[in-house]
């Protein structure tokens, strides 16, 4: 072959340009998709700020701290449902920590054998996949009824307390605290696990290798190593339970009452949303934006800290 | 010439720090038992309040008027079905696509580091708050010819939710493939758009559909953004622009009702809900071994 | 096989390995281990990777147990008293027999903590300080670590850091240090810095080291155990064995084994 013909033949085999053509596309293509993301998330905000305008005009940061909520009148006060928000996560996070964190040891540690670990791992992540409204279905129909005489046992022995006041008469804000532990347990147990998991087995030897007893070893060297992970996932559940809706609607008895007492019926701003968006107009549709913002400015403040603290735990280990 | 304590080698159960251990191991084998228990009472009682209503009849009729008997959810799982494959054919494109830039095109700039933050904090948004926007934008405005409920709405309103889990499945599967596996693609001539879709696509898929898998499981279930988007109907689904039953919404209306016929179909719907779920979770299992061997 | 008893021996043994098998679930990595450890000298083990000498030593106090499905078959008498008997609590032989490891794995924690917190564990009732301060001397590590002992222990080079973690071992006046190629990740001058402290340390303990640096056998130890790996096991699995246990001297200059003879002089496949 001549060499003179080497022209001709990259000739031949110049990109066609419809190639090139595909290629800008498809790469133009995949940045407009990635906007995507950033459009809905101004599109949320816009909505819901937009769609606040007139309650916040009208109420003001009062909303925030008076509780009456009355679509009659036309005055509305967030404060029950925000405080109802904080404190049905809270006791929840308060509850499902120890727990979480317990099941990721025991499911880490050599204790049991490692095919029992593994099942339980995965009992743990289904429990995960359960949909919150069939959870709120089994709270209304099995755990609520069950947890009554429990309940009312505790507001005959601690009815001093305002805590435990008034009479348990079904849906309140007890037992969605607890069907929020068991919505958010799943995420404790799967993020402490991995955090656990990345503690470099190194560390387990030297603490084992200077004699230290296996909860030795987890309390002071293996959970210290692993707490920065731990938080962030304690904080995505706090995220998550704050927002979490289905579940604790049906069971919480959606009240606008403000109560202290843990006993009697509360509301929540998601489930006030799921309840009366619907069926809202004026300025009651406006005065519930107003709520959704608030909820949202919340769990943003929750998930940054989460990633916050995940990517410093990730910068540690790399 | 020691300061220390030395017992004999023997195991005494009584030491202290044996004690100790012992407590320990008690309590993290108590809350792993409180941790697992939910799931099991959960699974028993759907499988007895609904398994046992399961029937053909169940499957292929519409719920009753409120007082009668009988009836079953055939419109609320047709609605499911078709909520959800609308979500999925908005959310895995855009998924898929924002993954691919953020794993193949962006070099690390701001606006890849804004997107994978926008996709934590879009994951992070509470399901009512995705209602809410869907409300806001096409329902209260009757974007779609005029209507206000619909199908359409409830699925772009689940599909807001699916998107963040897919990018970041998509962006960590595309992250795990070899940069090799890439070079020798273009080192053979190939265009980046063939390098992406005939290798790097490929090698990533078992990850990528094990993500999928679970936002749509994950979706099926969702409620609240439901709600006030697709609404609901007793009817079988009449086209995408008009307000469609589906078994999530099903379960949260009839539970609260007074009936017993209705309560029972909530009941049948946990479990057809409950079955599809843990099924599609399996798949998505299996189909993460399949990627790992 | 046959085994030679080292000399050193007949004075007093620290810990006897008799017959000693140990397999990572049904896979065998070592097989027919007999040994005496001598009281207050250095004992190497050498041999090529994979001939389970880094197993044989994780036996001596029992930091096998933590590997899932780890067994071993024979006895380890430690003063006489079986490691592997039922009643024994091995975080009580543990406590006896301190651990430096191959990388250096310092406690997240300060320096000063690194050491006082075994100390602590293993109920130690004096002056924290002084214990601290003491470790660290015999370490070689006081001088260059005394100002800033409430650093953390990762603000030290990765030399310092192994000294600090012998000075974490010797903090619990254990009775022998394990030493799994504690120099293998070091620089040849941290590496010189601990072998001179191996000198001192074994006034008052017994030390085993296994190493991969023949050099270093012959600079620290009076006593060597050289493994091999056989393949005389069914089918092509490879199990490691202990071909001569002698006086390090005797190793090195007339080994009883032609094996041992082409490792030593490096003529080894």
């Amino acid at each position: 072959m001549a060499t003179g013909q080497r022209p001709d033949l990259f000739a031949q085999r110049r990109r066609p340009p419809g190639e090139k053509l595909l290629d800008l596309s498809f790469q133009r293509l995949t940045v407009v998709l990635a906007s995507l993301v950033g459009l809905v998330l101004l599109g949320i905000l816009i909505t819901v700020l937009g769609g606040s305008r007139e309650a916040m005009g009208q109420f003001g940061l009062g909303f925030l701290t008076t509780s009456d909520w009355d679509p009659v009148g036309g005055h509305y006060g967030a404060f029950t449902a925000i405080y109802g928000t904080l404190i049905t996560s809270l006791l929840a996070l308060l509850i499902a920590v120890p727990l979480g964190v317990g099941t990721a040891v025991f499911i880490t540690e050599n204790i049991i054998p490692l095919q029992i670990r593994q099942v339980l791992g995965v009992m743990v992540e289904l429990l995960a996949a359960i949909p919150s409204v069939v959870l709120g279905l089994w709270a209304i129909f099995v755990m609520e009824p069950f947890l009554r005489p429990c309940l009312t046992g505790l507001h005959n022995l601690l009815g001093w307390l305002p805590f435990f006041s008034t009479e348990p008469q079904g849906p309140g804000i007890a037992p969605a605290v607890l069907i929020l532990v068991v919505m958010i347990l799943p995420i404790i147990t799967a993020i402490s696990r991995d955090s656990l998991n990345q503690v470099p087995p190194s560390l387990r030897q030297a603490a084992y290798g200077i004699g230290a007893t296996r909860w030795g070893a987890i309390l002071h060297v293996i959970l210290p190593a692993a707490i920065s992970g731990i938080t962030g996932g304690v904080m995505l559940a706090l995220g998550r339970a704050m927002g979490e809706t289905m579940a604790v609607t049906m069971i919480i008895g959606n009240s606008n009452n403000f109560s202290l007492s843990l006993l009697a019926p509360g509301n929540t701003i998601s489930s006030m949303l799921a309840n009366q968006f619907g069926e809202a107009d004026g300025v009651q549709v406006s005065a519930l934006m107003y709520a959704a913002l608030v909820l949202m400015l919340l769990t943003l403040v929750v998930n940054v800290m989460a990633q916050q603290i995940v990517r410093r735990l990730s910068l540690k280990y790399n | 010439m020691t300061s220390f304590p030395r017992g004999a080698l023997t195991y005494r159960p009584g030491l202290a720090r044996n004690r100790c251990n012992q407590l320990f191991t008690g309590l993290a084998a108590v809350f792993t038992a409180l941790a697992v228990l939910p799931l099991v009472l959960v699974l028993v009682y759907v499988l007895i309040k609904g398994g046992s209503l399961i029937s053909l009849r169940l499957l292929s009729e519409l719920p009753p008027a409120p007082g009668l008997e009988g009836g079953g959810i055939g419109n609320a799982l047709v609605g499911t079905l078709i909520v959800t494959l609308i979500a999925s054919l908005i959310a895995i494109p855009v998924g898929v696509g924002s993954g691919v830039y953020l794993a193949e095109y962006s070099r690390g700039g701001a606006f890849a580091r804004f997107v994978r933050f926008g996709t934590n904090v879009l994951a992070g948004v509470p399901s009512i708050i995705c209602g809410v926007f869907i409300y806001g934008l096409i329902v209260a405005t009757r974007a779609f010819a005029g209507q206000s409920y619909s199908a359409l709405a409830g699925g772009i309103a689940l599909a807001v939710l699916m998107v963040p889990t897919v990018i970041k499945t998509t962006d960590e599967a595309l992250k795990l493939v070899a940069n090799e596996l890439r070079w020798g693609a273009l080192g053979v001539g190939a265009s980046k758009f063939v390098t992406i879709t005939r290798i790097t696509l490929p090698a990533a898929l078992a990850p990528i559909a094990t993500g999928i898998v679970l936002a749509i499981a994950r979706a099926a279930g969702e409620t609240a953004p439901l709600i006030f988007t697709a609404l609901f109907s007793p009817f079988w689904p009449d086209g995408l622009l008009n307000p469609i039953a589906s078994m999530s919404v099903l379960i949260y209306n009839f539970a609260i009702m007074p009936y017993e016929a209705q309560i029972s179909l909530a009941w049948a719907a946990s479990f057809v809900l409950v079955v599809m779920i843990l099924a599609a979770n399996l798949l998505a299992r299996w189909l993460g071994k399949l990627s790992r061997t | 096989m046959t085994v030679s008893s080292p000399s050193t021996m007949a004075t007093d043994t620290c810990i006897a390995v008799q017959n000693v098998s140990i397999s990572y679930g049904s896979q065998e990595a070592v097989r027919g281990v007999y040994m005496d450890i001598p009281r207050g000298k250095v004992t190497a083990f050498i041999g090529p990777s994979g001939c389970g000498k880094s197993t044989v030593l994780r036996a001596l106090n029992r930091m096998n147990d933590l590997i899932e499905g780890c067994s071993l078959k024979g006895r380890v008498l430690f003063d006489g008293h079986d490691l592997y008997a039922k009643n024994v609590d091995p975080v009580e032989v543990r406590r006896r027999i301190g651990m430096v490891f191959q990388k250096p794995n310092p406690f997240p924690k300060t320096i000063y903590e690194n050491i006082a917190f075994g100390a602590r564990i293993n109920g130690f009732r004096g002056d924290m300080d002084e214990l601290v301060e003491r470790s660290l001397r015999k370490s070689a590590l006081w001088d260059e670590a005394k100002d800033k002992l409430n650093e953390s222990g990762y603000a030290l080079s990765g030399g310092q850091q192994q000294r600090l973690c012998i000075a974490r071992a010797i903090a619990i006046e254990p009775e022998v240090i394990l030493m799994d190629e504690p120099c293998s990740a070091l620089d040849p001058i941290s590496t010189l810095k601990i072998e001179e402290m191996m000198h001192e340390l074994k006034k008052s303990y017994t030390i085993v080291i296994v190493t991969h640096n023949m050099q270093q056998a012959v600079r620290v130890s009076d006593v060597t155990g050289f493994f091999n790996v056989s393949h005389r096991a069914e089918g092509d699995r490879k199990v490691g064995c202990l071909v001569e246990f002698a006086d390090t001297e005797q190793i090195f200059n007339s080994p009883s084994q032609q094996a041992t003879q082409d490792y030593v002089s490096g003529r080894f496949g």
